[in-house]
């Protein structure tokens, strides 16, 4: 065991790298939430967009048009939760469950060919100046655009949701699906929406994942990923600056404990695999208890909306 | 007609298996207050929905102030100048003030001048309300302020109110009519609908009265006698409930110092309620809702844990008991709301008897429900109290409102309570059916059983307690005679108008 051969300047560099995935699939979900839906089938949109993602640039060979492909497969596939939940009102849970299923297998068929072919390469943006400072800049400013479009996403769902009518509607919705419903708002479109938003953002979190981090295709490569960005939203009580905490920290103590791993830490690789899911799950508990509890929760949450009349 | 702002000429509404309007015509005057009348399901929603763009009629046209009128969404209502005050209020609760009003208007200005054109409205009208507050911490008097404000905002030409009194203290009422003359003296028309034939008296200048989804009859409520409408309204003599009196027997169930805080969200804790209830009495506990009823409700069931001697059964600590243990005893309840909590609205009635029977009727036998009897159990309270529906198979969602209340009330009569405690007995209950379920619980108190009703309609807790006790912010009055209370004297034991927020500031 050598902990010196872990050099901590890369070990934060690469935290943000590893929370990219899990930032993205939790954001678009946290919108969903906040409309009023539970979608659980963050896993199976994530890994369809890592698939088509992955097909769309190897085809092309230019990641960008690769990432559009992501979320676009993302998104349709939650048209389908969309579809089934809010026209033909079928369970939220049952139906989330079970697209994951259905995202899981379809990634598969669709990726029997292209498993140990490398992707096209994303590079990693060079800033003259901001990204030569020593510690900070191979930190901040030396990673690939996903990055930064995953914290942009976030900043802009935050203003969205603090500062905008769209984004006052889309929580009115979400809190009293009723309510919204009488004052003329139309609660269904507002939802599939949100739904599509979510999938596209899942979507771009798998592709992340098979493009960038690993960068290849193999089955099951989002590994629970989808499920950790689902409690990170609850966790973060739907807050999307608690969430960026929560996506940090998971990524950070991934990327520790895979350090540890290589410098043969004395502790059985299960727990040190273990790890970032137990200290996410325990911090945002620990913040969630502190003020408030669990409040916040979306008032409609999971409910079904049937207009009456 | 002339000066008509909105006339309705012919409007027909069918459902599957029921017409709830039937080629309705009349007319709304402009600055007029016009109040219509009728029994539930007699099609008064379905009628304010229609004006306000939520129900699209199969026949019939309106006319507003001379152009044809008809909105196909609530949008092209409000731009026309209608607004409506929902009866279930149509509030955010984890919104603030502003935000609620915003999202009910057309073109909002930006929150921070709407904050201020709330301020100098609410201060316009005497309606006091703080812009940046969470709705779901306002008392039912304040969030109704913010629906009337959100209305008032948009300059309206007809205002119309869904049963904007029921959940007020007298001195609310007051405030609201005040506001609702000064809109009268603007020239604002206000359709106004309400089961007080007494207010509609006080403030209506017409009335028209709908049964079964049809016009039965106009009228000028301030030379009409509540009683002439009443019969109007369900085509039949009504009868008042009759009652024993006097109450000397001993104490069955005694309340001390019982202080809990509440199980839920925006709830209201209780803080030190102490009461004593006798044999043969009828308790009545008023209040506006939300400040404690159901708190109550659920410590005395036993759905609520308390510590044990907070709630005592004849002398006997029941205060840790569930609500099975309490049944057992003799402590029935029987809560407000009827679809989920008194019953399961999916499970027939068969079902739904043995729900809360089972324990006291013997319907079950080790661990197996013995279905014969549940069955004759369910028929009886049927047949005892008239419920209205092809049988004991049926779903309870297939009741409706007045029939699936008698059925829950008579489950528990039927069970030999010594003490009942109810909460809304006849809320959202037709006339007849709310007359039946009074004189059922008279019929109950006088056969030497202990009644609690906790009930918003101070008119009936008049009409049937012994003695009466308010609940306000989650503490009880002291308990006082019924007979001879003013409804002064009463509104101060509800704790006068609430929220009167200035005035806390300023103490």
């Amino acid at each position: 065991m050598d902990l010196s051969a872990i050099n901590p300047i890369l070990l934060v560099a690469s935290l943000m790298v590893a929370a990219t995935p899990i930032l993205l699939a939790a954001i678009g979900e946290l919108v969903v939430e906040r409309a009023g839906v539970l979608n659980l089938g963050v896993e199976g949109m994530m890994i369809t967009g890592a698939i088509v993602g992955f097909i769309v640039a190897t085809a092309t060979g230019s990641p960008w048009i690769g990432f559009l492909g992501a979320a676009a497969g993302g998104a349709a596939l939650s048209l389908l939760f969309a579809v089934l939940t809010q026209f033909l009102l079928s369970n939220q849970v049952a139906t989330g469950l079970a697209l994951t299923l259905v995202g899981l297998g379809l990634s598969s068929l669709l990726g029997q060919n292209y498993v140990g072919i490398r992707a096209p390469s994303v590079p990693s943006i060079h800033i003259p100046v901001i990204s030569d400072i020593p510690v900070i800049g191979p930190i901040l400013f030396q990673h690939d655009p996903m990055v930064y479009v995953g914290l942009g996403i976030c900043l802009g769902v935050w203003a969205f949701l603090k500062y905008s009518r769209a984004g006052l509607v889309l929580r009115a919705v979400g809190e009293n699906h009723d309510a919204a419903h009488a004052l003329g708002y139309k609660v269904i479109r507002v939802r599939v929406l949100a739904i599509l938003f979510g999938g596209a953002c899942a979507g771009l979190g798998g592709a992340y994942l098979s493009l960038v981090r690993v960068p290849q295709w193999t089955e099951g490569v989002t590994a629970g990923a989808g499920w950790i960005a689902l409690a990170i939203v609850v966790f973060a009580s739907w807050r999307p600056g608690r969430l960026v905490i929560g996506a940090y920290l998971f990524g950070g103590v991934t990327v520790l404990q895979l350090n540890l791993q290589l410098v043969n830490v004395p502790i059985p690789v299960e727990i040190l695999s273990m790890a970032p899911y137990l200290v996410t799950i325990l911090t945002l508990v620990l913040l969630s208890a502190g003020r408030g509890g669990a409040m916040g929760a979306p008032g409609s949450l999971g409910k079904h909306f049937h207009a009456s009349s | 007609m002339k000066d008509a702002l909105l006339s309705l000429r012919g409007l027909t509404k069918a459902y599957p298996g029921v017409v709830a309007n039937s080629d309705i015509s009349f007319d709304i005057r402009a600055g007029e207050v016009h109040a219509l009348l009728g029994e539930n399901g007699a099609g008064k929603s379905t009628l304010v929905k229609t004006i306000y763009g939520l129900v699209r009629p199969d026949h019939g046209t309106m006319t507003l102030a001379g152009q044809p009128y008809a909105p196909h969404e609530p949008r092209a209502a409000r731009a026309a100048g209608v607004a409506m005050v929902f009866q279930h209020f149509s509030l955010f609760d984890a919104l603030t003030v502003a935000e609620n009003i915003t999202l009910g208007m057309e073109n909002p200005p930006p929150l921070k001048d709407l904050s201020a054109r709330i301020r100098d409205v609410s201060d316009r009208y005497g309606l006091p309300l703080d812009p940046a507050r969470i709705v779901g911490d306002l008392s039912a008097g304040e969030r109704q302020r913010v629906e009337i404000i959100r209305c008032l905002l948009q300059d309206p030409r007809l205002m119309i109110m869904d049963e904007p009194t029921s959940v007020l203290t007298p001195q609310e009422v007051h405030i609201l009519f005040e506001t609702l003359r000064k809109l009268r003296a603007q020239g604002t028309s206000i359709l106004y609908i309400s089961h007080k034939l007494e207010e509609i008296r006080a403030l209506c200048e017409h009335a028209t009265i709908l049964r079964l989804g049809k016009v039965v009859g106009t009228c000028d409520p301030r030379v009409t006698s509540a009683r002439q409408m009443a019969e109007q309204m369900v085509g039949g003599t009504l009868q008042t409930p009759a009652r024993a009196g006097n109450v000397t027997g001993e104490v069955v169930l005694e309340v001390k110092d019982l202080s809990a805080p509440s199980p839920r969200a925006f709830g209201m804790a209780l803080k030190s309620v102490s009461f004593a209830v006798r044999k043969g009495e009828v308790l009545g506990i008023g209040g506006v809702a939300g400040n404690g009823q159901d708190e109550l409700l659920l410590a005395l069931s036993g759905e609520m844990r308390v510590a044990d001697g907070m709630v005592q059964f004849k002398g006997q600590p029941v205060g840790r008991l569930g609500p099975t243990e309490r049944r057992r005893l003799g402590l029935l309840t029987a809560p407000e709301e009827r679809m989920g909590h008194a019953a399961a609205p999916d499970m027939s009635l068969t079902e739904n008897a043995l729900l809360t029977g089972a324990v006291r009727e013997g319907l079950t036998a080790n661990g197996f429900l013995n279905w014969g009897k549940a069955r004759t159990f369910a028929e009886s309270i049927i047949k005892g109290f008239d419920v209205r529906t092809p049988g004991p198979q049926n779903t309870a969602r297939s009741l409706s409102g007045g029939n699936l209340q008698k059925f829950v009330i008579g489950r528990e009569i039927l069970q030999r309570p010594d003490v009942l405690v109810v909460n809304q007995p006849t809320w959202g209950v037709d006339a007849s059916a709310a007359a039946a379920i009074r004189q059922a619980l008279l019929d109950l108190a006088s056969k030497g059983a202990a009644v609690i009703v906790v009930s918003q309609d101070l008119d009936e807790l008049m009409e049937i307690s012994d003695r009466f006790a308010a609940l306000n912010e989650g503490r009880l009055s002291a308990l006082r005679p019924a007979q001879g209370l003013t409804v002064d004297e009463i509104g101060l034991m509800l704790g006068g108008a609430h929220g009167m927020e200035v005035a806390h500031v300023a103490g």
